[in-house]
């Protein structure tokens, strides 16, 4: 209960969790050990020669320039120890595993919504099935907000320029807590709200809740509600190029440069279109920046990798 | 012998009454003076009120984060209330403290000098100060600013109702400030240094006053441009950094922390020369590794510059970026260590003193040393992640730049106080004082640490409830904080009425500015000083010392 009350060690409930603790427990033992070194060194030394009427003159004494070495030396190596380790565990924590399920994440002052591609939205609550990675792809309306998951020992920036994605994966069952993390303006401390990790059976049945259809489905509505589709037809006599296979390919712009159709430069593509025009296609496509909410261009996203993936069918089939 | 020399105890200072305080009365004698020391005095007084002003605002933040609901001040008062503190205490008291106060007071009479290479700028610097800490004050009074001290953009630039433009006016002017007192010590240092002080004879103080001002002078144009570049896209609406208008909000951070990284620096390594002196001085002993201690200041500086990108780990940088950072990050610390290994060090076999500045001094290598060890928490990228925008970020900063930098002003303060004033503080309430910002800070800091690994975001206006038992604790250590800053500022200025003459040179140090009268003469040394001896050449004294029996 005293626990429960006066945490003095955050909940576990990642696969990183381990491994950060880990490290800060390392660190804690080593920077621990050199402190109280340096303490316990400067207290005996003041006792032992302080200021007596026998001591009033330090003693001449050259200490071996060998220590002066030996402190560049050591923490150095340390040094280079902890580096490697923080990196390797920032490498891992970088890398999103590729069977990730795809959620999708708005900040917008002050509240986090979030989007599951089966259509399902909520605000400041995120249902995830445990032990499944999840890949958070995230922006913002507004200003920099900050999704941090304590338990999980992981946050990332989330910006009104781009789309950036974070992963984890819950070990244990359990309701934890979401902060946002970087400041953000008056209620910047009530821009908060829970994870609920589920087992994956409770999970597939909170998924079947009521819904207005997936966030394919629904980008394909926006796709038709902005006249997307009178240039993006489905064969190449369009205006627009053709998105059906386009997702996550190499894609020559009109500078000759190749860039990867992936979620940002789809989303610029919406937002800015003449900043990457494609090769061969004039740059007639209008704005829509400010025109459509972070929401909006989510679904329209999914809808764009849907067809994306739809359309390859010749790889990947038998998988 | 027409020159001053360490051992000749008489010579310089001769015994007269003029100082350069009873030197010219009125007003405007010190409002337009040209004497580094009067205008240190200025700055002395414009510091401690900002320093106040500061303290209050803490005050009332720990006050509101006795309970997990916001319930004393509304959030937006809050948020003015922390971003006001730290723009308060980092561009009004941290930065100019040390260099503007004690280094401006001490730096030339450590070298020889008259006074410092530019008399007439070291004068406007002091304007700038006022005149922005004047701005930054109307900001305050007609309603403050809630951006939190670093601007961060688009929130500064399009979403906040509050006075962004003064209060970045203000610290761009500060910028200047400060930039100019840079200069001035630099030019002063190469040029300035009395006969026969060399490199190697100068103090440690003079070492970390030049490295700072090599910072100073380097990094703050770029903060000018900065907030240059904010004001414009908030005024006009140009597109640098809101991406609305094409901007890129994570380039502010990069221009941001450019000049704020190195910033640290500017508030530590004065603190750094200041510990060196006092060591010294109340060991009675030379700083153990002299040249090691000198050149870390060098290299911490140098090294500052290239850091800044570790303020962004989770802010969108590639990971290569980021593992080049956490390296450097890494070997940033290795300076401070030698510093702090060679100050340990010097205690071996010392006379070791315990009056109040060397107290203040132990304290300062212990609190530094655990700001600079969290500080290596933060630089592995890997955990950096988690605890970055927490409490463990708030206290790994103030045990730099509370226990680190303010313990060190304080204990400069008291070791020069005799210097400027002439006059002894008490050393029983003194000591009293440094034992209650000891425990009051340790106090309040320590919990922020074990409350940042649990996950408490910073600048939380209202908390979850499990937060409170430690942020309790902490706003009791900073009760305690408040009564050991408050106990100096009543003492010290009994002191300059009521304290006991201190003597041209009551703690026995070696110095130039130990060698001539307290108060000095308005231009310090009646003779120019002819410098034939190391710096903390505290055997060779000791021995004159006992021969003539003449403290």
């Amino acid at each position: 209960m005293m626990v429960a009350d006066f945490p003095l060690w955050p909940d576990q409930a990642s696969t990183f969790a381990p491994d950060v603790d880990n490290l800060y427990i390392f660190l804690i033992l080593v920077c621990g050990t050199v402190a109280v070194g340096v303490f316990l060194t400067i207290f005996f030394f003041a006792i032992k020669y302080r200021r007596r009427p026998d001591n009033e003159i330090a003693q001449e004494y050259e200490p071996p320039k060998l220590l002066e070495v030996l402190w560049i030396a050591i923490p150095s190596v340390i040094f280079l120890g902890l580096f490697v380790w923080g990196s390797w565990l920032y490498f891992h924590m970088a890398r999103v595993p590729d069977d990730a399920l795809d959620i999708y994440a708005t900040g917008k002052q002050w509240m986090w919504k979030f989007q599951h591609p089966t259509g399902q939205r909520e605000i400041n609550s995120l249902h995830v099935p445990v032990n499944r990675p999840i890949k958070i792809t995230m922006a913002s309306e507004d200003v920099i907000h900050s999704l941090y998951f304590p338990a999980f020992r992981t946050k990332a920036d989330v910006l009104p320029s781009r789309y950036r994605t974070m992963w984890f994966q819950a070990t244990k069952t359990g309701r934890f807590h979401i902060f946002c993390a970087e400041y953000c303006g008056t209620l910047h401390s009530g821009m908060t709200g829970w994870v609920e990790v589920m087992e994956n059976a409770d999970y597939q049945k909170w998924l079947a809740g009521g819904t207005e259809g997936s966030m394919a489905s629904q980008g394909e509505q926006l796709f038709q509600k902005y006249a997307c589709n009178t240039c993006h037809t489905n064969d190449a006599s369009g205006r627009g190029p053709v998105l059906a296979g386009l997702y996550g390919r190499d894609v020559t712009l009109s500078n000759d440069s190749v860039v990867k159709a992936d979620d940002n430069y789809i989303r610029e593509s919406i937002l800015t279109p003449q900043a990457k025009t494609v090769k061969g296609f004039q740059p007639i496509m209008p704005t829509f920046q400010g025109q459509m909410s972070e929401d909006d261009l989510m679904k329209l996203l999914a809808y764009v990798k849907s067809v994306g993936q739809a359309a390859i069918p010749t790889k990947g089939t038998t998988r | 012998m027409t020159t001053a020399t360490l051992h000749d105890v008489r010579l310089v200072g001769a015994q007269t009454n003029r100082n350069y305080i009873n030197d010219e009365y009125g007003a405007l004698s010190w409002l337009l003076t040209k004497d580094h020391k009067r205008i240190a005095i200025l700055y002395l007084i414009s510091v401690s009120v900002m320093f106040v002003l500061g303290g209050f605002f803490a005050m009332m933040m720990r006050i509101e984060l006795l309970t997990p609901e916001g319930d004393l001040l509304t959030s937006d008062t809050y948020n003015k209330f922390f971003t006001m503190h730290g723009v308060v205490m980092i561009f009004f008291f941290l930065i100019p403290a040390i260099p503007a106060v004690l280094g401006n007071f001490i730096l030339p009479i450590q070298l020889g000098a008259k006074d410092l290479a530019f008399p007439k700028i070291n004068l406007l610097s002091w304007y700038l100060y006022m005149a922005a800490a004047i701005i930054g004050l109307v900001v305050i009074i007609t309603g403050g600013v809630d951006t939190g001290w670093t601007f961060y953009t688009p929130f500064s630039t399009q979403y906040s109702n509050t006075h962004v433009f003064g209060t970045t006016l203000a610290g761009f002017i500060a910028g200047f400030s400060s930039i100019l007192t840079g200069l001035n010590f630099i030019v002063t240092i190469h040029r300035m240094r009395a006969p026969g002080l060399t490199w190697y004879r100068l103090p440690l103080f003079v070492w970390a006053m030049y490295a700072t001002s090599v910072v100073m002078l380097l990094a703050t144009p770029v903060l000018a441009i900065t907030l240059t570049m904010l004001m414009i896209e908030r005024t006009i609406g140009v597109g640098f950094f809101d991406p609305a208008l094409g901007g890129d909000p994570v380039l502010y951070q990069h221009m941001f922390w450019f000049y704020s990284h190195p910033a640290v620096y500017i508030m530590i390594l004065p603190a750094m020369g200041v510990a060196s002196d006092v060591v010294a001085a109340f060991t009675r002993k030379k700083i153990f590794g002299y040249r090691f201690v000198a050149f870390s200041s060098l290299a911490i500086a140098f090294l500052g510059f290239l850091v800044w990108a570790h303020h962004l780990f989770v802010a969108g940088i590639s990971v290569y970026s980021a593992m080049i950072f956490s390296f450097l990050s890494f070997f940033v610390a290795v300076p401070s260590a030698i510093k702090v290994f060679n100050w340990t060090a010097t205690l071996y076999r010392a006379s070791v003193s315990w009056q109040t500045p060397m107290l203040y001094i132990l304290g300062f290598i212990g609190l530094f040393t655990i700001g600079g060890v969290t500080g290596l928490f933060l630089a592995s990228i890997g955990l950096d992640i988690h605890v970055t925008d927490t409490y463990f970020v708030v206290a790994h900063f103030h045990y730099v730049m509370v226990g680190g930098t303010v313990m060190a002003y304080m204990a400069g303060l008291h070791y020069w106080w005799p210097k400027i004033t002439g006059k002894m503080y008490p050393e029983w309430w003194a000591r009293l004082a440094a034992l209650l910002v000891f425990v009051g800070f340790n106090l309040t800091f320590f919990p922020q640490f074990i409350l940042g690994y649990v996950g408490m975001p910073r600048r939380y206006h209202a908390y979850a409830p499990e937060f409170q038992v430690l942020n309790v604790l902490s706003t009791a250590g900073a009760s305690v904080l408040a009564v050991g800053y408050i106990l100096p500022l009543i003492y010290l200025v009994w002191s300059i009425w009521y304290g006991r003459p201190a003597g041209r040179n009551p703690w026995g140090a070696v110095g130039l500015e130990w060698a001539t009268s307290s108060p000095p003469p308005k231009e310090n040394f009646h003779e120019t000083p002819v410098v034939t001896w190391d710096a903390y050449d505290y055997p060779a004294m000791m021995k004159a010392m006992g021969e003539t029996q003449n403290v």
